[in-house]
């Protein structure tokens, strides 16, 4: 259920890519094969090699056969990155070793260059568009396109079990080659992608015969009218995960209700809102080993107020699923179908109400029994008063996210300075919120950041621009500032309100871990984003809107820029000229200045900055809104 | 600077509630709100702030000036704000419809609906029902209930328990209120002197 999470999922790290230790090699380090087979990557690491054949080879093997297979328990890249610095050696040991790739920028490297180096991948982890895409700031058909990359990996690692895209566009072709080139695929999950339809669906359900994990999130599917749902093998499945509630398209229910009674290992189950709440009773009823399960829609057909039909017993389909920890869906809810999720409630670590527009009231009952609870989203619609209540009983919460039901600015807001204060005095171990509201206060964000000092992520959205603290007028720069230094442990930050470059001093001045950086209407001068690009030595995203920014604030940025993973910044004052400068100083940085469409060039600032490092120098993808400057 | 998409504004006017006769165009002069689309105006907002933010809850009321809504802002994926209005309109739906109630009269020989969702307090809830069965409440007292008439207005609670018309605040009444009964003046009086 990690939205926007950047982290890059946990993955297994496969014992096949033990490297073989019989390999002999000469004194450059050239592998040259010796006895046994040097390609296979099967032999254990505990097969015994005789000690007169390492004492007539040079010492630096032994290092290096220690090497491989110590590195084989390296999984953090970070670590392998580190590792892959050392010496020549180390950097080639690595390589062969590697089997998780991640690509934070899908343009920052080339599919051939990833595969030239990396020889045994069985999972990739692949990113393209800027976040700043998914509110609509960056036309369509910008790029990120799947297809280059199919086709490398198709070719160089037939063996690869895992995909995982986000913002990524991926056509039905691009599915396709997918599903037909990877025998053992084991794992696909694709969060914020576009581009395909069920038809792409349709290739994958049918053809991945070892498919474990189809997971939908966030995903914009056509619908093609394919009932891909009856396409997966007959027989028992391995499926482990189906996550299809963005999917929104109707269902085939009695081959889903077929899908899940043969699908022994399933675990994970999320539903889209055309399947009604008398078929998830059925499948829960299929299915009670499930741990993480996604209603559909969460209320009573039509059909079922016709006289003399009685309900199914949903209580008792709840109680039996024992190992329900995680719940999620409730669209279109009626809230007295609430009160069937009781028996679960004491188990629960994770629940999503993000759909579900459900009143203070209504959520009391349900969320005084969460007292395992340690993620919970839910709509601004339980106001102060449900995040009281969650204050009250959840202890143990790590991650809030409030989520407004009316995106609008000039509207009440439920949700205020109240709630924060609550959440922050009975949460205190929390670690990721991201609370939108229409108005705050300084003294409720200084005293979340006195009483959760394990905040890593805060993302604070106040909904009317350049609003100040609601109680004092003042900017909300005091706020923030205590934010930065007192929550020694955050790497992510979204900022909102009336602030100014007071704010920004502050950020630059105490955000030493700081990572990821989110502005938008903030902010007086230059001098606000040269603060944060002097200062904060970690940052690798920044994305900044409609702030007064201009050539110079950019400028200071030089001594960093080949250090971060991306640039975004969108109305704000850039000239195409302080752009060109940037480009010219730094040679392999991509710096694209995008148009809107239908827009001309008339203005002198540049409406839209994006600038990557890239290996690749520009793409030859662009389309014709976006232009490269050398 | 900002791409700016304006709304409606001829749609918002005609169907907007007003003081005022109908006919006459020119809204009740209130503190506008200096809600700006440009960052370059934010030292000034600072000063305004105070004053703008007062304005806010009464805007509302006054006529709204051609809103403008600012591209991707706030930042909510349109995933979740399609969902969200997907879900809205069938809530809408039933907004449209009303918050109908049924309401018995003892010895009448069949039932009524009315709208709560019409009526704004208690008194033209009164008068309404006063209207449609023909027959006088008479005023509510805390004390003594609707004495001296003879009838009493009741209703079941979402609890399920028979209440007086009148004890909770207008708000809470009809989020709480099922159904409605008139009672006879007599049967009332057990339910007063509780």
């Amino acid at each position: 259920m990690s939205e926007d999470d950047d982290r890059s999922p946990p993955l297994d790290l496969r014992c096949g890519a033990a490297p073989s230790i019989n390999r002999a090699r000469n004194c450059s380090g050239e592998a040259v094969s010796g006895s046994g087979s040097s390609t296979s990557s099967s032999i254990p690491a505990s097969v015994p090699v005789t000690v007169t054949e390492y004492q007539s080879q040079y010492p630096d093997q032994v290092l290096e056969i220690v090497l491989e297979n110590v590195l084989q328990f390296l999984t953090s890249r970070r670590d392998r990155n580190a590792a892959s610095l050392v010496c020549k050696s180390w950097w080639r040991a690595e390589a062969l070793t590697r089997s998780e790739l991640f690509i934070g920028n899908c343009y920052a490297v080339s599919p051939d260059r990833a595969r030239g180096r990396f020889r045994r991948v069985r999972s990739v982890v692949l990113k393209g568009k800027p976040r700043f895409a998914d509110f609509n700031l960056m036309p369509p058909d910008w790029g990120a396109h799947f297809g280059p990359w199919v086709c490398v990996l198709a070719n160089a690692y037939p063996w690869l079990e895992k995909v995982y895209l986000k913002r990524m566009s991926i056509t039905d072709d691009d599915l396709a080659l997918l599903a037909e080139s990877f025998s053992g695929f084991k794992e696909l999950t694709l969060v914020c992608c576009e581009g395909f339809g069920t038809c792409g669906l349709a290739f994958i359900a049918s053809k991945c015969r070892q498919l474990r994990v189809l997971d939908l999130i966030e995903t914009e599917v056509t619908d093609d009218e394919v009932d891909w749902i009856s396409l997966f093998p007959e027989g028992e499945t391995c499926l482990e995960s189906l996550i299809f509630d963005c999917v929104d398209c109707a269902i085939n229910f009695e081959a889903l209700e077929k899908l899940v009674a043969r699908s022994p290992f399933l675990r994970k189950l999320r539903l889209n809102r055309h399947v009604s709440i008398r078929q998830l009773y059925r499948l829960m009823v299929r299915a009670p080993q499930l741990t993480h399960l996604g209603t559909g829609k969460y209320g009573p057909s039509e059909v079922a107020q016709r006289q003399g039909d009685t309900e199914p017993d949903y209580i008792a389909a709840f109680a039996a699923c024992k190992s329900l920890v995680c719940l999620s869906g409730f669209r279109e809810i009626t809230p007295d179908y609430l009160s069937a999720i009781y028996p679960v409630c004491a188990n629960l670590t994770s629940l999503n109400f993000s759909y579900a527009t459900i009143t203070a009231d209504q959520l009391k009952p349900v969320i005084c029994n969460c007292h395992k609870l340690q993620i919970f989203w839910a709509l601004d619609s339980i106001c102060d008063e449900g995040l009281q209540a969650v204050a009250a009983t959840c202890k143990e919460l790590r991650e809030l996210r409030v989520f407004p039901m009316n995106a609008q600015e000039d509207v009440e807001g439920p949700v205020s300075e109240v709630g924060l204060q609550a959440i922050s005095e009975g949460c205190r171990k929390l670690q990721s919120i991201l609370y939108f509201c229409q108005r705050m206060t300084n003294a409720a964000v200084i005293a979340m950041s006195s009483n959760c000092l394990e905040l890593e992520v805060f993302r604070l959205c106040i909904m009317g621009r350049h609003r100040p603290d609601h109680a004092t007028g003042e900017p909300m720069d005091e706020g923030f500032g205590a934010i930065v230094r007192n929550c020694r442990k955050l790497t992510r930050l979204a900022v909102s309100g009336l602030l100014t470059d007071r704010a920004f001093g502050y950020i630059g001045k105490y955000g030493k871990l700081i990572r990821t950086l989110s502005v938008a209407f903030a902010g007086d001068s230059d001098m606000g984003l040269k603060y944060v690009l002097e200062g904060c030595p970690k940052l690798q995203k920044l994305e900044i809107r409609d702030s007064p920014f201009g050539d110079a604030a950019l400028r200071s940025g030089l001594h960093h820029y080949y250090n971060m993973r991306f640039l975004w910044m969108s109305s704000c004052r850039l000239t195409r000229q302080g752009c060109q400068e940037i480009a010219q100083a730094m040679p392999r940085l991509v710096v694209e200045v995008i148009r809107s469409d239908d827009e001309e060039e008339t203005d002198n600032y540049v409406e839209t900055l994006y600038m990557y490092r890239s290996l690749e120098g520009p793409r030859h993808d662009a389309p014709k809104f976006v232009t490269i400057l050398r | 600077m900002e791409r700016l998409l304006s709304f409606e504004s001829d749609h918002l006017r005609a169907t907007e509630l007003r003081l005022g006769l109908p006919g006459s165009d020119k809204p009740s002069v209130r503190p506008k709100n200096n809600k700006r689309a440009s960052s370059e105006i934010s030292q000034e907002s600072k000063s305004n702030s105070c004053a703008s933010n007062a304005g806010n809850d009464d805007e509302r009321d006054s006529a709204p000036p051609a809103k403008v809504q600012v591209v991707g802002w706030p930042p909510i994926r349109s995933y979740r704000k399609n969902t969200l209005q997907v879900q809205a309109k069938t809530s809408e739906s039933e907004l449209c419809r009303g918050m109908y109630v049924k309401v018995s009269m003892d010895g009448a020989p069949y039932l009524r609906k009315i709208d709560l969702k019409v009526y704004t307090c208690y008194p033209e809830l009164l008068n309404a029902l006063e209207n449609m069965f023909q027959l006088t409440i008479g005023k509510y007292s805390e004390r003594e209930g609707y004495n001296g008439s003879d009838y009493a207005p009741t209703y079941e609670d979402k609890d399920g328990d028979w209440m007086l018309v009148g004890d909770v605040p207008w708000g809470m009444f009809i989020t709480t209120c099922k159904r409605l009964r008139i009672m006879r003046g007599s049967e009332a009086k057990g339910l007063a002197c509780v």
